[in-house]
């Protein structure tokens, strides 16, 4: 396998001590390609982002998470984060008193040596470039992290950490859920903004609608806690016309045949 | 200490330096005179002789003595069984260079490593590490000195001032907090040494803060100081109590006696943050008395000791004064921090606010005891109390006492209390951003804070982040 991926290898995991939710997910998403995973409500989908994230309400009960080669199970969630991975969340927390723009020279430093904190200017030009590809004022740094936040705000500010992070990998969990038309398209400029050769990134989504703006290379489909089929962007419109029922009819049938 | 003996080349003095955490640490005792353990009117009597004080105050300390034999100690609050008189000095007189070496670079690199971290000010931690030479802000103490000079302030430790200026002193000395007034008071009364004499005449405006740290020495940060502030009538001004670099001390109990007076139409703030080491019992009082339209600001930050019992209050005595009290307190294993406010509105038109923030970690334990007193014809005062507390663990404790006691019906008094627990949602999501689990809590916690911490000068506001860190690390296994 190509070593600059991230892979989900036959990943099986449930809640701790709950009933099992992912199944066996196999899904490889190259640097340079930005991959969808779609699936009706309950198919695992956001499961499968807190799980690559490290999230200690889940445990995994048997495969492996792969980033570029190496196993991140053993990983705390910083860890994986200074490995190069990053979440979008569904629903952001609120830090009360913690500005963003402060959060953010703490998480860019987190990933540097100690004693080579980022120099004044260059933190200054990564936040400039990440408010301006989302059309934000930069003013909203100064503000508390989430604090008194729209959804909207809290999504567009995930774009924006990613964006001043710049990992490797990102997941982006359902980002448009909740969104507007005008809020979507900003936040898919923001994504967009972030494509290039070294940057991987799984968009979960439930809707088609947010792949007319990100558009992605692969499209992955998740029932019940496996992915049952992936193919091109027209799959996703496919998809949207015939409805989830029809995915399970052709594809869970035809696994079971 | 073998260690020691190798970087510094006077280590004897450093024999018996413990370290029970990196940052707690203590210097040897070098005492030029000191009192017989125990309390009584023998050393009380060889303190004033020491001193050579005027008669009056020999008089005073003797009677604040019989008030606190006759008082006794709190029966309510924090267990205060292990605080044992008999194994206490009361009176230490250091010795001209108590504890100094002759540059920084003396200083046991352990010891410089802990201010470094700490990012105390490098002034202001050469003088607590006990450097007594030169040092760089000598210049800029002097530009600051002639500043005071000039606009007729006076900036003195407690001791000089009693020399210099006895008539201004005798005048407001022990009228705000009267040794009557609590038992640790009168044992302050009897056995005071150092402290600051802060005096701004009328209508002058002080721009740059008046700093405690520019007047300490041995004697400064004693056991027992003596701190009086006076705001003359349309006076505005800040003092900073900056003693966030620990343990210097030996000494085993602190009680402190801080006396404000805001004249008329004036406007004074305190701010202390204090960071005692693991085995002090700090027990201080804090009290300002507030004039027509006059404003008195504590900000009091609690971190260190064993058992810390400090109420900042104001009594509002005429129309229209203003009192706020901001206080963060930070419990620790083993640690009790009851800290609060008192707010007496004895006169119409008079508000006031408090803000207290708490943090109780382990076996930590951090009480909030704050008393709102509105007067009969205390017409239209307003008082505001918000207290909430977060808990960092499992057995981690937090108490909230707050009495109020209203006779006035057209006054309004609202309370507010909250109680939170560390989120582990809030910390798994900073972790996806790469921080570490005690990076995490960290933040969070210093977030809690920034409402008061935001107040503080930014040297100051740094300085608590530092040790908010400290505190932090070691929390995750």
């Amino acid at each position: 396998m190509n070593e600059k991926t991230l892979e989900i290898r036959d990943l099986r995991a449930r809640i701790v001590g709950g009933e099992e939710i992912l199944k066996g997910v196999d899904l490889v998403v190259p640097r340079g390609e930005v991959h969808a995973l779609m699936g009706p409500n309950g198919s695992g989908k956001s499961t499968l982002a807190k799980i690559i994230a490290g999230d200690p309400q889940y445990e995994v009960t048997g495969g492996d998470i792969l980033l570029e080669g190496e196993s991140i199970l053993e990983m705390a969630p910083d860890e994986r984060a200074r490995a190069g991975l990053y979440l979008a969340f569904q629903y952001p927390v609120e830090v009360p008193g913690v500005s963003i723009a402060n959060f953010l020279r703490l998480a860019l430093n987190a990933r540097r040596p100690e004693g080579d904190e980022i120099g004044v200017m260059e933190f200054y030009g990564k936040l400039q470039k990440a408010v301006q590809a989302l059309n934000w004022d930069e003013s909203i740094l100064e503000r508390n992290l989430h604090e008194g936040f729209s959804g909207g705000e809290k999504k567009r500010s995930e774009i924006l950490q990613l964006l001043v992070l710049e990992p490797r990998y990102a997941i982006l969990d359902e980002t448009d859920s909740g969104l507007d038309v005008d809020a979507l398209k900003v936040v898919s400029q923001g994504v967009n903004a972030a494509r290039g050769p070294d940057f991987g990134c799984l968009v979960i989504t439930h809707y088609q609608r947010l792949l007319n703006y990100i558009v992605p290379d692969k499209v992955h489909v998740m029932v019940d806690g496996r992915i049952i089929t992936t193919g091109s962007k027209e799959l996703a419109m496919e998809l949207d016309q015939k409805g989830y029922d029809w995915v399970r009819q052709t594809f869970v049938a035809a696994a079971a045949q | 200490m073998s260690e020691l003996n190798s970087v510094h080349p006077d280590a004897a003095k450093l024999e018996g330096m413990q370290h029970t955490k990196q940052y707690d640490f203590r210097l040897p005792e070098d005492y030029y005179y000191r009192s017989g353990k125990g309390l009584s009117k023998e050393v009380v009597e060889k303190i004033s002789y020491m001193k050579n004080e005027p008669e009056w105050m020999l008089k005073f300390r003797l009677r604040a003595l019989e008030i606190a034999e006759k008082k006794g100690r709190p029966k309510w609050g924090p267990d205060l069984s292990g605080l044992n008189f008999d194994d206490i000095y009361f009176y230490v007189k250091p010795s001209e260079r108590q504890g100094t070496v002759d540059s920084w670079d003396e200083i046991p690199e352990a010891v410089r490593k802990t201010y470094e971290r700490l990012g105390v000010p490098e002034a202001e931690r050469r003088i607590l590490a006990g450097v007594g030479a030169q040092f760089e802000s000598e210049m800029v103490y002097h530009k600051l000195k002639e500043e005071w000079e000039r606009l007729g302030v006076i900036f003195l430790d407690t001791d000089t001032a009693l020399k210099e200026h006895p008539d201004l002193f005798k005048e407001y000395f022990a009228t705000v907090v009267p040794p009557e007034d609590n038992y640790f008071a009168a044992i302050n009364s009897a056995v005071w040494s150092g402290g600051s004499f802060v005096y701004v005449p009328e209508g002058v405006e002080v721009p740059v803060p008046l700093q405690a740290y520019f007047l300490l020495n041995a004697q400064n940060i004693g056991q027992f100081e003596r701190t009086l502030i006076i705001g003359a009538p349309g006076s505005k001004f800040h003092y900073i109590e900056g003693c966030t670099a620990p343990a210097y001390t030996t000494h085993s109990f602190h009680s402190g006696v801080i006396e404000i007076i805001c004249q008329e139409g004036s406007n004074v703030r305190y701010s202390t943050i204090q960071n005692w080491s693991h085995n002090v019992y700090n027990l201080v009082t804090q009290r300002a008395i507030v004039h027509k339209d006059a404003s008195m600001g504590w900000l009091d930050g609690n971190l260190g000791s064993k058992v810390t019992m400090k109420y900042p209050s104001c009594y509002l005595v005429e129309e229209g004064a203003h009192g706020e009290v901001l206080s963060i307190a930070f419990a620790t294993d083993g640690q009790h921090q009851d800290a609060g406010s008192k707010m007496i509105h004895a006169a119409p038109h008079t508000t006031s606010s408090v803000v207290s923030k708490s943090i109780s970690k382990g076996t930590g334990r951090a009480s909030y005891r704050g008393l709102v007193q509105i007067h009969e014809g205390a017409e239209y005062a307003r008082s505001n109390v918000e207290c909430d507390a977060l808990l960092l663990d499992e057995q981690a404790r937090t108490d909230t006492y707050p009495y109020i006691e209203i006779n006035e019906k057209t006054a309004h008094v609202g309370h507010e209390a909250t109680v939170s627990k560390l989120d582990e949602e809030q910390i798994f999501y900073l972790m996806t951003r790469g921080l570490k689990e005690d990076e995490a809590m960290a933040l969070i916690v210093r977030g809690f804070l920034d409402p008061v911490a935001k107040e503080l000068p930014l040297e100051y506001a740094v300085e608590l982040n530092r040790l908010i860190e400290l505190e932090m690390e070691g929390s995750v296994g």
